[in-house]
């Protein structure tokens, strides 16, 4: 079973109807005894980062996350959640994230050329960093749905895939068992479909 | 680089597709889960979802309709009409909606816009507003383009963006329905004056408008339309197809 993890931030019925969609068995909870015995973790969210860190803190779930996350389960963010994942974020401020991954969440603006819009909306191309399970289905070049105004960086070693906005951006992360893309992939397509599936496989 | 977006719009009326030629004489085109698969399935960026019903009885029928689609689509999905307050927001995200946008219920209260977008993020908020040429000016109007409201439209997109809203569909009354190509010089007063995604509507009628629509005006983000995609007059991988031998980035 895959746990949809629950901490009152976003909207979770793409997420679970994705899921569902591909066959995969998934429940949305915030219960720790579910999220203790589900074979893997998502962890989503849309949203401001310190309300999102404090709503996890709130509820005792960051220590659940963190200790599924060392027991060596694998554990997916999206979007925010991906962010989550991270040391620290300086959305309005500097807030502690779970730091399930080295690097920091920091804003696009300064960062991209200035004519571009912020937020990052809309479909972008990906392109390979390294190799990664999240890839099996899925090619060089294809495209999948952003929407973000910060972004993961002092990351390098764990970037997976990054995307073209005027600069290079974090598009995916890694780091053993952690992972995260920074789009959508519940609204990607069949591209973002297929991003699920390889996560929800079991390999033996 | 991010893409061009390509969206089709669903104006759904007790449970059907319709689309008005100038918003009137609707015409019934298909079923909207039907369409939306379809379109998903076939290179649209992002649907557009608007509830152009007035009954109680429709607007549950349109409910059920949109937990339906958005339970097989995995595209973005933004819906439209009826929204006038933040409890309307709740309603359709918790159907499965991405996006909501704010058309007539803006014009009542604009600080719905600032309710919402601090509720679910600028993201979230879509403003949808129908322009005319009154004299010399731009002008919003309200009541699916009946009612002129007074109001200067440059200056009512800009006021809406700085309450939070984080896209603006701006539909031109003067093109719509003629199918002579999208509304260029009001577009471009728009683009220039907000720094947020812009979504042209209003007169696509062939791929040569398309083109020239992100041609002339490089900072339009999509191009919405209705009948032409509804009618298989305009294919869309086709339409893409053309847009990309023509320089202009698209999702293939």
């Amino acid at each position: 079973m895959i746990a949809i993890i629950d901490y009152g931030v976003g909207n979770l019925f793409s997420l679970r109807s994705s899921l569902g969609f591909i066959g995969a068995e998934a429940k949305v909870t915030s219960d720790p005894e579910e999220i203790k015995n589900a074979d893997k973790l998502i962890l989503p969210g849309v949203g401001a980062f310190a309300d999102a860190a404090l709503k996890l803190k709130e509820s005792g779930l960051d220590i659940v996350i963190k200790e599924e996350a060392a027991r060596g389960k694998e554990l997916m963010g999206i979007c925010l959640g991906m962010q989550l994942l991270f040391e620290k974020s300086y959305e309005y401020g500097e807030h502690e994230g779970l730091g399930l991954i080295k690097g920091s969440i920091v804003p696009l603006a300064g960062y991209i050329p200035e004519n571009l819009k912020i937020p990052h909306i809309g479909w972008n191309a990906i392109s390979f960093k390294k190799e990664h399970k999240l890839f099996k289905y899925i090619k060089e070049g294809d495209f999948v749905y952003f929407v973000h105004s910060y972004y993961a960086a002092d990351c390098e070693d764990s970037v997976i895939a990054d995307t073209e906005y005027g600069a290079r951006v974090t598009a995916a992360a890694a780091s053993g068992n952690i992972m995260g893309c920074q789009f959508h992939p519940e609204k990607s397509g069949n591209v973002g479909l297929n991003i699920l599936r390889a996560f929800c496989e079991t390999e033996n | 680089m991010i893409t061009k977006r390509i969206i089709p719009c669903l104006d759904v009326k007790n449970g059907r597709v319709v689309k008005g030629v100038n918003f009137e004489g609707l015409v019934d085109v298909s079923s909207p889960t039907g369409l939306a698969e379809y379109y998903s399935e076939n290179g649209a960026d992002e649907l557009v979802f608007y509830d152009i019903t007035a009954s109680f009885e429709g607007r549950e029928l349109f409910t059920d309709i949109l937990t339906k689609v958005a339970r097989r689509i995995f595209i973005p999905l933004t819906v439209g009409g009826g929204i006038n307050t933040v409890a309307d927001f709740d309603r359709v995200l918790k159907c499965g909606a991405d996006k909501v946008s704010v058309n007539s219920g803006a014009i009542k209260n604009p600080e719905l816009i600032k309710e919402a977008a601090q509720k679910y993020g600028n993201q979230c908020v879509v403003l949808s507003t129908d322009v005319k040429r009154v004299g010399s000016e731009f002008r919003v109007f309200a009541k699916g383009g009946r009612e002129d409201t007074g109001m200067e439209a440059i200056g009512w997109i800009k006021k809406c963006v700085e309450l939070g809203a984080g896209e603006v569909v701006v539909n031109s009354i003067d093109t719509d329905g003629v199918k002579k190509g999208f509304d260029i010089e009001m577009l471009k007063a728009v683009t220039a004056a907000v720094n947020v995604p812009v979504i042209a509507s209003g007169g696509a009628g062939s791929t040569a408008d398309f083109i020239n629509l992100f041609r002339e005006i490089p900072d339009i983000d999509a191009g919405l339309a209705a009948s032409v995609f509804h009618f298989g007059e305009i294919k869309i991988p086709d339409l893409k197809a053309e847009l990309a031998k023509n320089n202009i980035t698209v999702r293939l």
